[in-house]
């Protein structure tokens, strides 16, 4: 695929852009504007896989008189580059299927049509970037276009508080990226990053660098601590917009972390791996710790994004801290599982944002407690749902369950690493890993099983009807992504094989050539697996089974009331809530890490007063961190306010102190 | 080529024929251990038997996925459970699934079966999903850790190459597996809802999760599920002998004395394996659901310290 070929599509997105500014909140509108987002991102994905699978890898660089005079904006695309672009246009593609008909519910079209496919042009921008001056405004373009998105509702409750929480994080973020690029341009200024590769960083830059990128990438892909505008954010926008913020827009995150540290900064000390592992592996247990203790359905699920984003770094973390120690094999598998993990929750926690949407459009709610029994109200959805749910707990044979091996299969690699630190941080990392995992599954039996499962709790849920055929569609083809990347994982890994080589220093085996298709990390005795077979082996014996009992024994069934022990309860009301689910997790978690406090207040016997239970919660990475800074900002800007009322006698001598002082210190420069 | 499949269809059937035995077997010991006579050791195939061949009653707000579940925590399990090499090593299919993915398998049944818990909205379903998620939720980590334990004395996660190392001389005594070997037993206990985390032989009360989940099955669809909790059973014992009593297993290509022997070996593993658990449960008293964690925190803690030995130094 050449260059001009995804920048003449990015035109053709903000083309789009334009279009929709002069189309207003005419229905057609609505229609233009999805169906070309999709036509084009179809057409970028085809090229991006053709790429990959291709063998193409080294793209031309393309130069356009843009940006600062003397440098020019540079734009190439690489095997990396290729591998996000297929991951992003499928989220874009299914997104504005689904927005056809999910679009059509919009109240306020005109704030949502001009910035969707700006939106999506900034993504593909920041992936084909070439030197730093584009990276950073493609990187703003994209972040200002997605806070539009937030803010589409902005009369809404509480979704002007996450705009703002969104905006003031996203600056803070780019301006550590903007620093960071600073420290790698160099004095000399090489914007271009194959010049910025060329040049060798102190090891000290390079540790600055590193941190200041952990900070710009890492707050927009959501580690903790600086995950705390996304569960604000992602829930406030239009459901399908909910879908590519979480599921593709922490990937090119991602992305920027991996181009910056994988590839232009060159060598790093192995300690860094240190800091990104614990990183990860803290912040997929506290991301689905937050999610288990949430019963609004899209909150949930953008906790359960900074869970994977935690997955995805202890995958990256595995291959810094291989790979520094020449381990290329080992770095090769860490990376692949790594890029396997931001494939697959990009599919996932797409179709789970999509379910959410459909959920919401279809009853008006996303509060747990006040669904239930959706599953014969929309049969369709709660399928597709549970698949999701299923391939997100990282169960087999779906696509989730085959990353997260590959990443324990890297790390039983891990005690061949010469360092002590790596050596216990790493399998402690391991036991959150796993921890995460078992969490994530008990976090979806309590979102599908709240959801869909039960009785109603509302009379909106006991009345939703199916969503239309363009949303029910797109998750279907979702869906089906999930099983086939669980169930072929091999071509998934071939075709990450260029992106992972050109960064680790080596690939994994070829896998797609193993009999029956299995997926062999290093060798047959030492591990492989087979989601083909123990797919095919769990239809043929549930269909086996189920055939033998209906023909052989008995396929009565009767209809009856709920049996309950005899206690049938004629209220929905009675039945398990996302609270109760989540109570006993909570004991045992969420004493000490969110400070829980239950407080009963049961009245005498004859007073008539209502009793009540109050769960306390307190988010400490807010509390701890952020009240202070802002707190602080407070201050600061209250004694600063004097200063607005001053006379022009006191203005007059304060400019005068100023420029006596910065003659001083020029004085004292010299 | 034919001797393998046999061999491996063999070991599908006998897991499936040996695993309402065992559950009966571990009754009867439990019984005679209380001073009972206690049912026949066949009594759980006719509790199958007479289950399959009844109606089910099913809620009325039973959906498909109600139906379909029983089916699928059976097929799971049993796949699981065939991966596990019982008599022979080197099974037709074992490279399928390493022992994570066994594990994963079984963490897939127990999300339907607490999905199934929830399904029809009673109270008693919702308790024993939520109680069963909060006990996985650590029990799952700590089967993962000693998994690491075990693949890297062996280096290696397929089961049969674990059983082939253990089973040779050089490994030897190690910290790391006692340790190991006491947290799969903790694991073990919680995965099967036996004493002291649960009761599988009571009803009606607070403190069951297992057979509060179940609670809305009937007929076939109850027969399924027995059927599957004591394949998971078997499938435990088998695993604890595989690895920690590797021996007498019929390695790959073996003829048909050794798989004799091994098979025959195997039941007596299955045998002493359902003494000691009868034996354990009726000298221990169940304790209060949040006790739990600790007792399952401890498993985790056994674990990650075996591992964390084994990433110190490899002769632990």
């Amino acid at each position: 695929m050449s260059t001009a070929f995804v920048l003449a599509c990015v035109g053709g997105l903000l083309a789009t852009s334009v279009v929709a500014i002069v189309g207003g909140r005419r229905p057609v509108a609505t229609l233009f504007v999805y169906s070309a987002s999709f036509a084009i991102s179809l057409l970028l994905l085809v090229s991006a896989l053709s790429d990959l699978i291709g063998g193409e890898t080294q793209g031309d660089t393309l130069v356009l008189p843009l940006g600062i005079p003397w440098i020019g904006a540079h734009f190439r695309v690489d095997a990396l580059s290729a591998f996000f672009l297929s991951v992003l246009n499928l989220g874009t593609a299914s997104a504005s299927f689904y927005g056809l008909g999910y679009g059509r519910h919009e109240v306020v079209p005109e704030r949502t049509l001009p910035f969707y496919p700006a939106f999506l042009a900034g993504m593909n921008l920041v992936l084909i970037a070439d030197d730093a001056f584009t990276f950073l405004l493609s990187w703003e373009f994209m972040s200002l276009s997605s806070w539009a998105l937030v803010m589409a509702h902005h009369r809404d409750g509480d979704n002007a508080r996450a705009g703002y929480v969104y905006i003031v994080m996203a600056s803070a973020g780019t301006l550590a990226l903007l620093l960071a690029f600073g420290l790698l341009a160099g004095p000399d200024g090489f914007y271009s990053f194959t010049a910025i590769r060329a040049g060798g960083l102190t090891p000290v830059m390079a540790a600055l660098v590193l941190g200041l990128v952990l900070l710009g990438a890492g707050s927009k892909a959501g580690l903790v601590p600086l995950h705390v505008w996304l569960p604000l954010a992602h829930p406030a926008a239009p459901s399908h917009v909910s879908a590519l913020m979480s599921g593709v827009m922490t990937k090119v995150a991602v992305y920027a972390f991996i181009r910056i540290v994988f590839d232009l900064v060159g060598t790093i000390e192995w300690w860094w791996a240190t800091l990104v592992l614990a990183l990860g592996g803290i912040t997929a247990v506290m991301g689905v710790l937050y999610a288990l203790m949430q019963h609004d359905l899209k909150r949930l699920l953008a906790y359960h994004t900074v869970e994977n984003i935690g997955i995805i770094y202890i995958g990256l973390g595995l291959a810094l801290a291989f790979r520094t120690n020449g381990m290329t094999g080992a770095a090769a598998l860490a990376l692949t599982a790594a890029l396997f993990h931001v494939f697959n929750h990009s599919v996932f926690k797409s179709l789970l944002f999509l379910g959410s949407g459909a959920i919401l459009s279809a009853t008006g709610e996303r509060d747990l407690e006040r669904l239930g029994g959706l599953i014969h109200r929309m049969p369709q959805t709660a399928f597709v749902f549970l698949v999701g749910c299923v391939a997100i707990s990282a169960l087999p044979p779906l696509n989730g369950f085959v990353s997260e091996w590959l990443t324990f299969q890297a790390i039983l690699l891990s005690p061949d690493l010469p360092q002590w630190d790596l050596k216990i941080l790493v399998p402690a990392v391991g036991a959150l890993l796993a921890l995460s995992a078992a969490l994530a599954a008990a976090c979806f039996v309590k979102a599908f099983g709240v959801t869909f499962l039960g009785r109603a709790r509302s009379t909106a849920a006991g009345a939703a009807n199916e969503v239309d055929l363009f949303s029910r569609t797109a998750m279907f083809v979702l869906a089906l992504l999930c099983l086939l990347a669980g169930i072929f994982p091999g071509f998934v890994i071939d075709g990450l094989a260029p992106a992972v080589g050109g960064l680790a220093g080596a690939r994994m085996p070829v896998q797609g050539v193993s009999p029956w298709l299995s997926i062999v990390p290093i060798s047959q005795s030492r591990s492989s697996y087979n989601g083909l077979l123990v797919f095919a082996f769990i239809a043929a014996s549930g269909s086996i089974a189920a055939f033998a009992i209906h023909r052989f024994a008995s396929r009565a069934v009767r209809r009856a009331p709920a049996w309950d022990c005899g206690f049938p309860d004629a209220s929905p009301a009675t039945q398990y809530t996302a609270g109760s689910f989540a109570q006993p997790i909570r004991r045992v978690f969420g004493t000490s890490v969110f400070h829980a406090r239950e407080r009963v207040d049961m009245p005498a016997p004859g007073d008539m007063r209502p009793a009540h239970f109050v769960v306390e919660l307190r988010d400490l990475v807010w509390d701890s961190l952020y009240q202070p800074i802002t707190g602080g900002l407070a201050v600061v800007s209250e004694r600063l306010n004097h200063y607005q009322f001053l006379t022009i006698r006191q203005y007059l001598s304060i400019v005068f102190a100023a420029l006596v002082g910065l003659l001083l210190v020029l004085a004292l420069w010299q | 080529m034919s001797l393998d499949i046999a061999v491996q269809g063999m070991q599908m059937l006998i897991v499936l024929a040996l695993a309402p035995l065992l559950t009966g077997f571990v009754r009867k010991v439990k019984a005679r251990l209380l001073r009972r006579q206690g049912p026949s050791v066949v009594q759980p195939y006719r509790d199958l038997r007479r289950l399959l061949g009844k109606e089910v009653v099913l809620a009325e707000n039973a959906s498909w996925l109600f139906r379909a579940t029983p089916y699928l925590i059976f097929a799971t399990t049993w796949v699981a459970a065939a991966l596990v090499p019982t008599f022979a090593t080197g099974l037709l299919f074992s490279w399928s699934a390493d022992l994570i993915a066994i594990v994963a398998l079984l963490a897939g049944a127990r999300f339907f079966l607490a999905l199934a818990g929830m399904e029809i909205g009673t109270s008693f379903g919702g308790i024993g999903s939520s109680r069963e998620v909060m006990i996985a939720s650590l029990a799952e980590p700590a089967m993962i850790m000693i998994i690491f334990t075990l693949a890297l004395i062996a280096g290696s996660t397929q089961l049969s190459t674990i059983a082939d190392v253990l089973a040779s001389s050089g490994v030897g005594l190690r910290v790391s597996l006692g340790l190991a070997l006491v947290a799969l037993i903790m694991v073990a206990l919680a995965e099967n809802s036996r004493i002291p985390v649960d009761n599988p032989a009571t009803h009606l009360e607070l403190t069951m999760v297992h057979e509060a989940m179940v609670l809305e099955y009937s007929g076939r669809h109850l027969a399924v599920i027995e059927l599957a909790a004591s394949l998971k059973l078997l499938l435990y014992v088998s695993l604890i002998a595989c690895v920690f009593l590797p021996w007498q297993l019929a390695p790959v290509g073996a003829g048909i004395a050794a798989l004799a022997i091994g098979l025959a070996s195997y039941i007596v593993k299955l045998a002493v394996g359902g003494a000691l658990l009868a034996l354990f449960e009726t000298s221990i008293a169940k304790m209060r659901v949040f006790r739990v964690p600790d007792f399952l925190g401890a498993g985790l803690m056994l674990g990650l310290l075996a591992t964390l030995l084994l990433f110190v130094t490899r002769s632990f």
